[in-house]
C-alpha cells in the first residue's frame, strides 16, 4: 500500500507567478512598429543621360528647403493642402491640358481605363526636418491611397482594404503608386 | 460598561488565496503573449514623427532597425550632441551599414533574405543628411526595402 505523501504547500505558488510577470512586464515592450513602407532605387554608379526626357505636365514635383517650407509646382503650399492638389494630379478627372496624360490601357474588371502617365517628384535640402521628410510623404502616399480606396468604394462598394487580391491589383494599377526622389541638393547651406 | 458584540462567533472567515497563483498566470500568459522582448538599449534620443499611413511590420525576425538621433546626456561627453548612428547597442559610423546589413542577412535563414526589411528609427528632428548618407550606404547594400518609423496620429477631418 502507497504511504500518503504530504500535500506540497502551494502558498508560494503566487509570488513565483508574480516574480515571473513582473520579469516579463520589465524586459517587453509592447509597442507595434509601424511606419512608412518604401522601396529604395537600386544603387547606380553612374546616372544614364539617355533617359527618355518626361513632359512637364507628366511631372509633380514638390520641393522642400531647409527652412521645411513647401514649394508644389512653383507654388509655396502649405502642407494641408499638399494631399488635394496631389490626387487632382494623379487623377485628372477634367483631362486638363496641364495635368498628366493618360495611357489608355485594358484593364482587368474595368475594361479600357486611362491610366496616369503622371509622376510625383519628391525632393528636399540637406538641411530638411526628417519630421517635414515624413509628413509630407505621408500626404503623398495618403493622396493614392484615397484615390485607390474611392476608386474601389465606387466600383465595387468595398474598402479597398477588403477587396480581393486580383481586385486590390487592379486598383494599384489604375492609380500606382509613383514617388521619385531626387538625390537632395544642398541649397540652404547648414 | 457593556460589551458590544460577541467575539468569534460572527466573525468574517479570510478570503481564500487558492485562485491567486491562477489569476496572476492568466496575467502573465496575457503579457508574455502580446508583448515583444526589448532588443536593444536606445542610446539615443527618440521622438518618432506621426504619419497617418502606416503598415505594420508584420514578421519582427526580419527587421533589422537603424537608430538615428542625439546621444542620450550620458554619452554626449564622449560622442557629442550631433544626431548620431546606433546599430544594435553601440554607436556607428554611417560607413558601418554595409557591414550592419551583411551581418545581418548572413543569421537569416536564406529563403528568407528578399524579405528582409530595414526599419529607420529616426528622430523628428534629425536634419535628412544623414538620413540621405544612410539611405545611400543601404542602397549600396541592395537593402532596397525600407521603413520609416512613424506612430500613429490621430485623423483630422
Amino acid at each position: 500500500m502507497a504511504r500518503k505523501v504530504p500535500e506540497i504547500p502551494s502558498a508560494s505558488l503566487a509570488d513565483i507567478a508574480f516574480m515571473l510577470l513582473i520579469f516579463f512586464l520589465v524586459t517587453t515592450t509592447m509597442d507595434v512598429d509601424s511606419g512608412l513602407e518604401r522601396r529604395l532605387p537600386p544603387f547606380v554608379e553612374e546616372i544614364d543621360q539617355d533617359t527618355p526626357p518626361i513632359k512637364e505636365r507628366n511631372v509633380f514635383i514638390v520641393l522642400v528647403n531647409r527652412d521645411n517650407q513647401l514649394l508644389v509646382e512653383g507654388e509655396w503650399m502649405q502642407l494641408g493642402e499638399l494631399r488635394e492638389r496631389a490626387k487632382e494630379f494623379m487623377a485628372n478627372p477634367l483631362d486638363r491640358e496641364d495635368l498628366p496624360e493618360k495611357e489608355y490601357k485594358e484593364v482587368e474588371f474595368f475594361g479600357e481605363v486611362g491610366i496616369t502617365k503622371g509622376v510625383i517628384s519628391l525632393q528636399n535640402d540637406l538641411g530638411t526636418q526628417y519630421g517635414t521628410y515624413i509628413a509630407v510623404q505621408n500626404e503623398l502616399v495618403g493622396a493614392i491611397n484615397e484615390l485607390r480606396e474611392d476608386l474601389a468604394k465606387a466600383k465595387f462598394g468595398k474598402s479597398f482594404a477588403n477587396l480581393s487580391r486580383d481586385e486590390q491589383n487592379a486598383v494599384r494599377e489604375i492609380y500606382p503608386q509613383r514617388i521619385s526622389e531626387a538625390e537632395p541638393k544642398k541649397v540652404g547651406g547648414q | 460598561m457593556h460589551k458590544f458584540k460577541k467575539k468569534g462567533s460572527n466573525e468574517l472567515p479570510p478570503i481564500s488565496t487558492a485562485s491567486l497563483p491562477d489569476i496572476v498566470f492568466m496575467l502573465l500568459f496575457f503579457f508574455m503573449v502580446s508583448t515583444t522582448m526589448r532588443e536593444v538599449t536606445l542610446m539615443v534620443r527618440q521622438t518618432l514623427p506621426s504619419a497617418t499611413e502606416l503598415n505594420k511590420l508584420e514578421k519582427k525576425s526580419l527587421v533589422s532597425y537603424i537608430y538615428v538621433g542625439v546621444p542620450h546626456q550620458q554619452y554626449q561627453r564622449a560622442f557629442g550632441t550631433e544626431p548620431r548612428v546606433q546599430l544594435n547597442d553601440q554607436f556607428a559610423e554611417v560607413t558601418d551599414i554595409l557591414d550592419y546589413i551583411i551581418v545581418e542577412r548572413q543569421a537569416r535563414n536564406e529563403a528568407e533574405v528578399p524579405f528582409m526589411i530595414t526599419s529607420l528609427k529616426v528622430d523628428e528632428y534629425t536634419r535628412m543628411q544623414i538620413v540621405q548618407d544612410i539611405k545611400q550606404e543601404l542602397r549600396k547594400a541592395a537593402a532596397l526595402h525600407i521603413n520609416y518609423s512613424a506612430r500613429r496620429k490621430a485623423e483630422h477631418y
